[in-house]
């Protein structure tokens, strides 16, 4: 349990957390309600904290109508310091960027946040001292570089009691237990092993503690090139086929080093291609992907678009909504990204081979591509504990580096990349497109995405597992000396109650046949995958050849002569590609089975709840998903309050392994934008586009017709 | 095999027939399946539809369809046309695609089957009767007494002290195309009316489509006012809606939405139409809600046409679709027709809605602002009711529009305007998908049977011609089937609201192609039927009926103190997981 400390006045204070200092503080700020261009608002007390901006309403009266899903660290008000992502200060109805030092203070602070809430703050009516110390105050604490051991996660952890709770079902994958039980469930340990060889980082801080390589691999070779050039296993399909990434060798190099490398890789290779592994297929990630500029410059023009000032913004971009989108490129980026999976999914279920993922480091869109692949083919990864697991396994302990990502430390711009987000919105496609299929909802996804910026979680702040480690046990901080007790993203308790949590469980999950209630007991799930629909068989008798000609091209171009795009790596996919598309979809869906996203253009969709939720004028009030999803929620509960019943009747004791059921207050008309509508509006006022009108340029002569030509003129009596 | 040598097609079962339903010939053919490939096969024409089967494939690769869908048929090739299956016929369809049959080089096969297929699916060009009038099915429920215009005026609380019903056009005497029985304000009387009908186009008076329980604000419609290039004024006219704006008893003045741009109205002038001036209308206020003309229309669809059939558009999608304007123009009508309910909701003002001549862009609006005020027509019956009064009766050209049974399939009378209200219709309900009673398979099979000509329902132009052809005496009504199995258009999820005003959001961010209807064809798009959600509802509410019929007998078991001996029935919570794995 967290303790927050209740304000001991009545007077506004803000709610600390343990470890949380207040900066700086402004009175007689007033906040701007979002809505109608209207300038009603709110005044209250701005403050600033080494974990947050919190705008604390002078007039907290409203309590009684608390929103039914409530984070317990952030509250609606809220901005924590790593969330934001750009201040604006109004100079005379100017914008301007805030960054560092400021010469002169603005009449309006707008601040942009990550999870694109927008906040528009008036400061005329403060105290100009007051004014100067909150705006310089947040921009240096939200803006400016700073020191890993400055984030709030440490603080917190020293200040904050002893609060892990045991453990949940999580696997985190810190321990070399962990990796052989997953080589047990998916069936890898015949031809690959968990090593120890990294103990003590000796082969590389950028690889985690313990991993697993094929069996035939040896340590002198693992440690000969710090840990490159090495596959690392990441996944064993039903069918022996495995899921391998590694990371590239650096391109410049003297041609002798070059020559070893290309011989080592080689040796690698010979003792790979024998049995019992499969077949190999290479896939340069760095070139048959966009690059994570590409991505990043991508994510910054897309999120633009639902940072939405006010509603003359709103329609303005409406008109021409569709082509801004597609220039974002966003969408077309998670398309690509969902085809590479498919892609991988294919070579892996289909034609029985192995598949090498390659990228620099191995720890970015390596781990999109493994996630999404496993997310499709195993579905453990697609119940709440197996993708936290999975995301453990590939990102967090398999060195995605958060904190450069995130650049939730402000050193460097040109490092930050929405990597992890961009797997979020490609796991979204899926959950909406097969909603029985996952265990979780959207709205789990979407407080995981908001949970980035949350420095309380050990989770998403650190680069790698020996960051982690070096930082926890490293010296002590004034009085309290030993390691941090950090928490885990996982335990969803420290953020959620009970009946907020509820919300993250799909009601429409297709839960799997329990095989037996004896078993269900044991103290971590030991998930037998399910065959994928039976297909074909592998066609790999006609590839025989193939692997020598693959490792050529491969060396060729890990040494950085690049001859040109890798196979399967051009637009349009192989014939063989589309076949399995085609031939999976036109059979039914199989919900614990193969599962393979719809990529034609009509099918990517935007995440609405994620990119909407804070648009009011995208909010339908009483409709949504949300509108069924409540009747479920309602169905169930009356279910359930029936099976209690008729367990009491049967004078048995109540069965506590059902699911918690979220209860809805007034669910009929509940807004689109729930669980995150806090700024419902409740006039009943229709939305009207304010400017709908577009040329239709190509169509001049018809535009101009009437309906039917009758000339009325000669009617008249 | 038996296909094969195919010439007792009538023996075999497998292919469907409706009552009245007679063959007329069959062909083997290769139907270029633009998603499969050239697909073998046997094709089939009665008087009613066109129906392949394939002969090779597996699964059986089936073609089902209604003539009336047929748009346009062409000769491909020629008889020295080389290369594979060159040769043939080309089918252009009204439902969002095209087919296309390769046949074999020899004798007059081409000639026949193309003859034959001209005949039936134009019938009014070869002075056939429509299969409506041959059609012998029988339904448990008579469609044609779904829509009593009295009893809906009396649903609506009319007549009443301010609003009086008229049979002054009884014999349509005094507006061919609209219904016999309207209602006016009580203080007009049938000359007033005559006098009004003079200044109207086609002599589309305003006339009342629906009134608000409570603001006692109506909705009325009409076609534009003959103003002309000289400006000219009609007193009647202008007393007229007067009584209009003062019959609910509030001060403000009246709305007139003028469904088109405001130059095509300025530009009707020159025709002899227009809109109504400040001048000659100060206590009217006039707003145009910029929603184009019919041929804006037809061309838009046939860009959507072009960027999902055969083959969805595959590099840039959305500037694609943007480019139809298909969308937009989807926005427009619904952000007009928010308009006008707004106005008589909130506003408590009486709104006007007229285009050029009333059936168009008018019928979209004051149905489409009708079914976001008032819940009843929200409902299967009280939609077939909507569609009948506002549509059907109010003479929207059906004929002309659809081009039923006419082979001029480059009529530019043709326009999808219904199809667009239908869509209306459907954005509506995905974005409150509680809030109809009926389906997305219920608008889907609307929009086929406006093309497939079995009902009588969406024939002819307007009341007075489907009179005298003896419509609902000679044909059978599109309700009949579709009451006669309610439960097929059925929304699980609906929620009954009584006068809750249901607003859409007319942004792009929320208007979405409806790619179960228009891109229904492609099997990659396909969606999953059914819908998971909706099964798992069903799901539940079957669980939830066990558990209450089971509970009860328990209640009884146990209340005649046998004691918990029904070993029988299984712990409720394992039934609750077995329905969970169920999917």
């Amino acid at each position: 349990e967290i303790h927050i400390k209740e304000p001991i006045e009545k007077e506004v204070n803000p709610h600390l957390l343990p470890g949380e200092l207040l900066l700086c503080e402004a009175s007689t700020v007033y906040k701007y309600i979002q809505e109608d261009g209207s300038n009603r608002g709110t005044y209250g007390k701005l403050v600033c904290t080494n974990f947050k901006i919190a705008f604390l309403d002078d007039d907290s009266t409203s309590d009684d109508n608390e929103p039914q899903f409530k984070n317990k660290i952030v509250g609606e008000n809220d901005i924590t310091l790593q969330c934001v992502d750009q201040i604006y200060g109004v100079y005379d109805e100017k914008k301007k960027l805030l960054t560092g030092q400021l010469r002169k203070y603005p009449e309006k602070l707008i601040i942009y946040c990550k999870d694109l809430r927008v906040f528009h703050f008036c400061l005329r009516y403060t105290k100009e001292e007051e004014v100067k110390r909150i705006v310089s105050g947040i921009v240096h604490h939200s803006q400016t570089p700073k020191l890993l051991k400055r984030l709030f996660l440490f603080s917190y952890a020293s200040a904050a009691p002893n609060n892990t709770d045991g453990r949940n079902q999580t696997v985190m994958f810190d321990t070399l237990e962990d990796w052989r039980d997953e080589l047990e469930r998916t069936k890898g340990n015949v031809k690959y092993k968990a090593v120890t060889v990294n103990e003590g980082y000796r082969v590389s801080e950028k690889l985690p503690l313990y991993f697993v390589v094929p069996i035939c691999v040896s340590e002198e070779s693992i440690l000969k090139y710090d840990g490159r050039g090495i596959p690392i296993w990441c996944w064993s399909c039903h069918n022996g086929a495995a899921l391998l990434k590694m990371s590239a060798f650096p391109k410049e190099q003297d041609d002798i080093t070059s020559q070893t490398q290309k011989a080592f890789l080689d040796g690698i290779y010979k003792t790979i291609s024998k049995a019992p592994y499969e077949l190999l297929k290479t896939d340069d990630l760095s070139s048959s992907l966009p690059s994570l500029q590409d991505i990043q410059t991508a994510y910054t023009r897309f999120k633009q678009l639902f940072l939405i000032d006010n509603s003359t913004d709103f329609w303005t971009t409406d008109v021409k909504w569709f082509s801004l989108l597609e220039s974002t490129n966003w969408l077309e980026i998670i398309r690509r990204v969902l085809k590479k999976a498919i892609e991988v999914a294919e070579c892996l279920e289909r034609q029985h081979t192995n598949v090498l993922l390659i990228e620099e480091s191995a720890t970015d869109l390596c781990c999109v591509i493994s996630t999404l692949v496993q997310v499709m083919m195993d579905s453990y990864s697609r119940t709440k504990s197996g993708f936290q697991s999975l995301i453990q396994k590939e990102w967090v302990i398999g060195g995605h580096g958060f904190l450069d990502r995130c650049n939730h430390l402000h050193k460097s711009d040109k490092e930050e990349a929405p990597v992890f987000l961009l797997l979020l919105n490609c796991v979204w496609q899926l959950v909406q497109q097969y909603p029985p299929a996952f265990e979780f909802t959207e709205t789990y996804l979407t407080v995981l995405s908001d949970s980035l910026y949350v420095p309380i979680f050990s989770t998403f702040f650190f680069n790698s597992q020996h960051q982690k480690d070096t930082n926890t046990s490293g010296e002590s901080l004034k009085t309290q000396s030993g390691p941090f007790r950090f928490l885990t993203v996982w335990d969803w308790s420290v953020q959620f109650d009970p009946k907020a949590q509820a919300f993250l469980n799909n009601p429409l999950y297709a839960e799997k046949p329990k095989p037996d209630k004896s078993q269900r007991k044991t103290a971590r799930f030991k998930h037998q995958r399910q065959l994928s629909l039976p297909l074909t068989q592998a066609k790999s008798s006609t590839k025989r050849g193939f692997f020598r000609e693959e490792t050529d091209h491969f060396i060729k171009n890990i040494l950085g002569k690049r001859i040109g795009k890798f196979i399967n790596s051009s637009d349009e996919p192989p014939s063989s590609f589309r076949e399995f598309y085609d031939s999976w979809h036109s059979k039914p869906v199989d919900y614990h089975g193969l599962l393979l996203p719809r990529i034609d253009g009509p099918e990517i969709k935007v995440w609405a709840q994620r990119y909407l939720r804070w648009i009011p004028e995208a909010q339908l009030h009483g409709g949504g998903t949300i509108a069924t999803a409540a009747k479920i929620l309602d169905l169930m509960e009356e279910v359930r309050s029936l099976q209690v019943k008729m367990d009491e009747e049967h004078s048995q004791a109540v069965s506590g392994d059902v699911h918690s059921v979220p209860l809805l207050r007034n669910s009929a008309r509940l807004s689109s934008l729930f669980p995150f509508a806090l700024l419902q509006r409740q006039s009943i006022k229709p939305a009207l586009p304010t400017s709908t009108w577009k040329d239709l340029e190509d169509e001049d002569d018809l535009v101009k017709r009437d309906d039917e030509f009758v000339d009325l003129s000669g009617d008249m009596p | 095999q038996t296909l094969k040598d195919g010439t007792n097609w009538e023996q075999n079962e497998e292919i469907p027939r409706l009552p009245g339903e007679t063959r007329v010939t069959d062909k083997d053919v290769i139907y270029m399946c633009p998603f499969n490939g050239p697909v073998k096969g046997r094709v089939y024409i009665t008087n009613y539809r066109l129906y392949l089967r394939s002969v090779e494939n597996d699964p059986v690769v089936i073609l089902n369809v209604p003539l009336g869908v047929i748009s346009r048929i062409e000769k491909m090739g020629g008889a020295s046309s080389r290369g594979e299956n060159s040769y043939g016929l080309d089918i252009t369809c009204k439902d969002m695609r095209n087919l296309r049959f390769a046949l074999k080089q020899e004798g007059h096969s081409r000639r026949d089957i193309f003859e034959v297929l001209t005949k039936y699916a134009f019938p009014q060009s070869h002075n056939l009767l429509f299969f409506a009038f041959a059609n012998e099915e029988k339904f448990s429920e008579n469609g044609w007494m779904v829509y009593n215009p009295m009893s809906e005026y009396r649903r609506q609380g009319l007549p009443n002290e301010r609003w009086r019903v008229t049979f002054i056009n009884e014999h349509y005497g005094l507006c061919d195309t609209y219904p016999s029985l309207l209602v006016v304000p009580y203080n007009a009387t049938d000359d007033d009316l005559k006098k009004v009908a003079a200044f109207r186009s086609r002599n589309r008076i305003p006339v009342l489509s629906w009134i608000h329980p409570e603001t006692q604000a109506v909705i009325m419609r009409c076609s534009q006012p003959l103003v002309g290039m000289s400006g000219k004024r009609n007193k009647d006219d202008e007393r007229y809606l007067d009584i209009i704006r003062e019959a609910n008893g509030q001060i403000s003045k009246l709305t007139i939405c003028d469904a088109r741009p405001n130059v095509n109205a300025v530009a009707n002038k020159a025709t002899g139409g227009g809109y109504e001036g400040e001048d000659a209308y100060p206590n009217a206020e006039l707003f145009f809600l910029d929603i184009h003309n019919i041929h804006v229309m037809r061309e838009s669809l046939k860009k959507l046409k072009d960027i999902v059939y055969p083959h969805v558009e595959e590099s840039h999608w959305l500037s694609s679709l943007e480019s139809t304007h298909w969308l937009e123009h989807i926005k427009l009508v619904l952000t007009g027709a928010i308009q006008v309910a707004d106005k008589v909701s909130s506003g408590r003002s009486s709104v006007l809605v007229h285009c050029s001549d009333g059936w168009d862009r008018t019928a979209q609006l004051t149905s489409l602002a009708m079914l976001m005020l008032d819940s009843y027509y929200r409902t299967i019956e009280g939609f077939e009711v909507l569609v009948q009064k506002e549509w059907i009766s109010f003479g929207h050209k059906f004929a002309s529009r659809i081009g039923h049974g006419d082979k001029n399939h480059a009529d530019a009378d043709r326009s999808p305007i219904f199809l667009q209200f239908i869509d209306c219709v459907w954005q509506m309900s995905k974005q409150f998908p509680t809030a109809f009673e009926f389906n997305e398979q219920f608008l889907i099979t609307i929009l086929d049977h406006l093309y497939s000509c079995r009902f009588g329902t969406f024939l002819y132009n307007s009341e007075s011609l489907r009179e005298k052809e003896k419509v609902t005496e000679k044909t059978l009504s599109l309700w009949s089937l579709v009451n006669s199995e309610k439960s097929k258009y059925t929304n699980p999820f609906y929620t009954k609201e009584l006068n809750r005003a249901l607003y859409p959001v007319a942004s792009m961010r929320h208007l979405e192609l409806w790619v179960n209807y228009y891109i229904r064809w492609n099997p990659r798009i396909r969606q999953q039927q059914p819908n998971p959600v909706e099964q798992r509802y069903m799901e539940l509410l079957a669980l939830r009926d066990d558990y209450m019929r089971r509970l009860e007998e328990l209640q009884i078991t146990n209340n005649s103190k046998i004691s918990n001996s029904s070993a029988s029935s299984a712990s409720p919570s394992q039934m609750m997981s077995q329905v969970q794995t169920h999917f």
